[in-house]
């Protein structure tokens, strides 16, 4: 069986559209009338078709939130949210696989309700699976599987859905460092195969650097974009290259001012 | 499909080597079958025992004549009376008559508890509405439907299988709700992201999130079934209707005997274990096993 590795047909119109998902003043608030929470407030911002964008911002910014708004699970109280391409796929940060499947029968899950025929299911979902290295996998059931390999099964899924943007929820926030760094390594390595817009949220700042091209800086109550990066490190970067450190460096710093302004307040 | 057809050309080789490493050390050994031997030793030997000790403690009971013999008799005379029905070929009409209307009346109220379940669990207004109305109906004894049944149907089966699925169709709807009510959100939400909308959606991720708790309803709804159906066969007597083990416990009442009377009590015990066991359980946990919610480890 050859893996195609060339990009999966997509059915929407980012490339017309210039833009994978386009933000326009987006706010978003919490709760009843008279006791309302601020979480997003007027956030613009553009990623690009093919496009690797981190969200990078202190625990309770709403990165969780713009995600779900983004992947129309909520909904934004002002504002709107554009997705040219179609729905958009979903990683979540614990696995959210399901458990009566085994690994292959997820992707194959994803595949039908996207409308795959069915003799087209198996050879797709194998192909998807050897994509993200597992592809002994197939019949294990999802608790029979590391940490590392669920995630990657998971990842795997959402690619199944052949979406143009993949929104990924800090995917990789419970896996060991060891991992963690494959994992990196392995996303980069799909990202580039695919051509996928990819908009990633995390709260450690080396691997928004790691992976993006574009690192955005969310503060926190409300979150607002505070800052960002263009990263021009070449692919493949290691999360302990000097210029992967410097730059985490500086991130870093402005996230600390971030997080005392509030402090101040 | 060796994993070598997966490289391409900028991609460093020890990638997919380290990888394997590390999937090799985090999944460990997988799952030890236990012998057969050992099986035996813990599970099988201690209910054997059990009975054994109650048969015993039986037959004491009735060498120290506790009671006068038409009162207590002893196991032999239990046993007696099984061969009796045995020698004329009865014991497995008694018994068939009986599962049979139990197994319809179940599938029956499977049929009904099922949609009537999961209404309650996904439409706030039912369940508002009928909600509590089912759970009160469990607690109602099926004995109490009975004279209701006789009223309205008269001596037949319909009056028999009226009060089985008044005994079970709560208990399974209540086993769906259950189980609905216990499914993560995430199985839901990562349904709808992967495109799960309606009967899509409850076909392939409510119904199988929810089977756990569905068949510990279904495990309680074949008790009530089984119940229900005692209590109807007891009073619901007719010739038409055949000799259920209801029934036959009610004639060996009337010849005032109490071996026959026993046995029947011990025959209906034995159905309702035999199905749980052979039946209910394996199936439960075959489903628990495979979704890791069960370790083998004794
Ligand atoms: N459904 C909700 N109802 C009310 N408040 C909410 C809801 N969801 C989120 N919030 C609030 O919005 C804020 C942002 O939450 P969110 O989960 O988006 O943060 P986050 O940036 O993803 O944090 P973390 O890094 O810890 O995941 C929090 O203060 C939270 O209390
Ligand atoms: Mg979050």
């Amino acid at each position: 069986m050859a893996i195609a590795l060339d990009k999966p047909e997509r059915e929407g119109t980012t490339d017309t559209a210039g833009y994978a998902v386009r933000f326009d003043h987006v706010s978003k608030s919490f709760g009843r009338a008279g006791k309302q929470q601020l979480v997003l407030d007027d956030i613009s911002l553009d990623v690009a078709p093919g496009e690797f964008v981190t969200l990078l911002g202190a625990s309770g910014c709403g990165k969780s939130t713009l995600l779900n708004l983004t992947a129309g699970l909520d909904a934004a109280s002002a504002g709107t949210i554009s997705v040219p391409g179609g729905r958009p796929a979903l990683m979540f940060q614990e696995h959210a696989l399901f458990p009566w499947l085994t690994a292959g029968k997820n992707v194959e899950l994803a595949l039908r309700l996207r409308g795959v025929p069915k003799a087209q299911r198996r050879p797709e979902a194998e192909r998807l699976l050897s994509l993200v290295r597992l592809q002994g996998s197939y019949d294990k059931r999802v608790h029979e599987l590391s940490g590392g390999m669920r995630q990657r099964v998971a990842l795997a899924r959402a690619l199944a859905q052949a979406s143009q943007l993949l929104l990924m929820d800090e995917p990789f926030a419970a896996l060991d460092a060891i991992t963690r760094d494959v994992l990196h390594e392995e996303l980069t390595r799909i990202w580039t195969e695919t051509g996928v817009s990819v908009l990633f949220v995390t709260h450690n700042v080396r691997e928004a650097v790691r992976l993006a091209q574009r690192v955005i800086l969310l503060s926190s109550r409300p979150g607002r974009i505070a800052h960002e990066w263009r990263v021009d490190i070449e692919q493949p970067r290691r999360i302990e290259d000097a210029a992967v450190s410097a730059l985490s460096v500086e991130i870093t710093e402005r996230l600390r001012e971030e997080i005392r302004r509030h402090g101040q307040q | 499909m060796g994993s070598s057809e997966t490289t391409t050309k900028d991609e460093q080789p020890d990638l997919a080597g380290l990888e394997a490493g590390l999937d090799a050390l985090e999944s460990g050994g997988g799952d030890e079958r236990p012998n057969a031997g050992r099986v035996l030793l813990t599970k099988v030997l201690p209910p054997l025992v059990a009975v054994a000790l109650v048969l015993l403690v039986w037959q004491l009971a009735y060498w120290a004549d506790l009671q006068k013999d038409y009162l207590l008799p002893s196991p032999g005379d239990v046993w007696a009376e099984y061969e009796e029905m045995w020698r004329e070929g009865t014991l497995f009409e008694f018994i068939w008559t009986s599962v049979s209307r139990g197994i319809l009346g179940f599938m029956i109220a499977v049929a009904i508890g099922t949609p009537l379940g999961l209404l309650v669990a996904r439409v706030k207004l039912v369940r508002a509405a009928i909600g509590p109305i089912l759970t009160g109906l469990q607690s109602l004894p099926s004995i109490a439907w009975v004279p209701a049944a006789i009223i309205w149907f008269g001596l037949n089966n319909s009056a028999i299988y009226a009060v089985v699925l008044l005994g079970a169709v709560p208990s399974i709807a209540n086993g769906i709700v259950a189980g609905v009510d216990q499914i993560p959100p995430l199985y839901l939400r990562a349904g709808r992201m992967l495109g799960a909308r309606g009967l899509t959606s409850v076909r392939h991720v409510l119904l199988p999130a929810a089977l756990p708790g569905y068949l510990a309803g279904l495990k309680q709804g074949w008790a009530f079934s089984w119940r229900s159906l005692m209590a109807a066969e007891l009073i619901v007597q007719s010739p038409s209707l055949g000799t259920g083990l209801g029934q036959l416990m009610e004639t060996y009442r009337t010849l005032q005997n109490m071996a026959g009377v026993l046995g029947t009590i011990i025959l209906i015990l034995i159905v309702g274990v035999a199905i749980d066991l052979l039946f209910f359980s394996p199936l439960e946990r075959r489903v628990l096993r495979s979704r890791g919610l069960l370790s083998r480890v004794s």
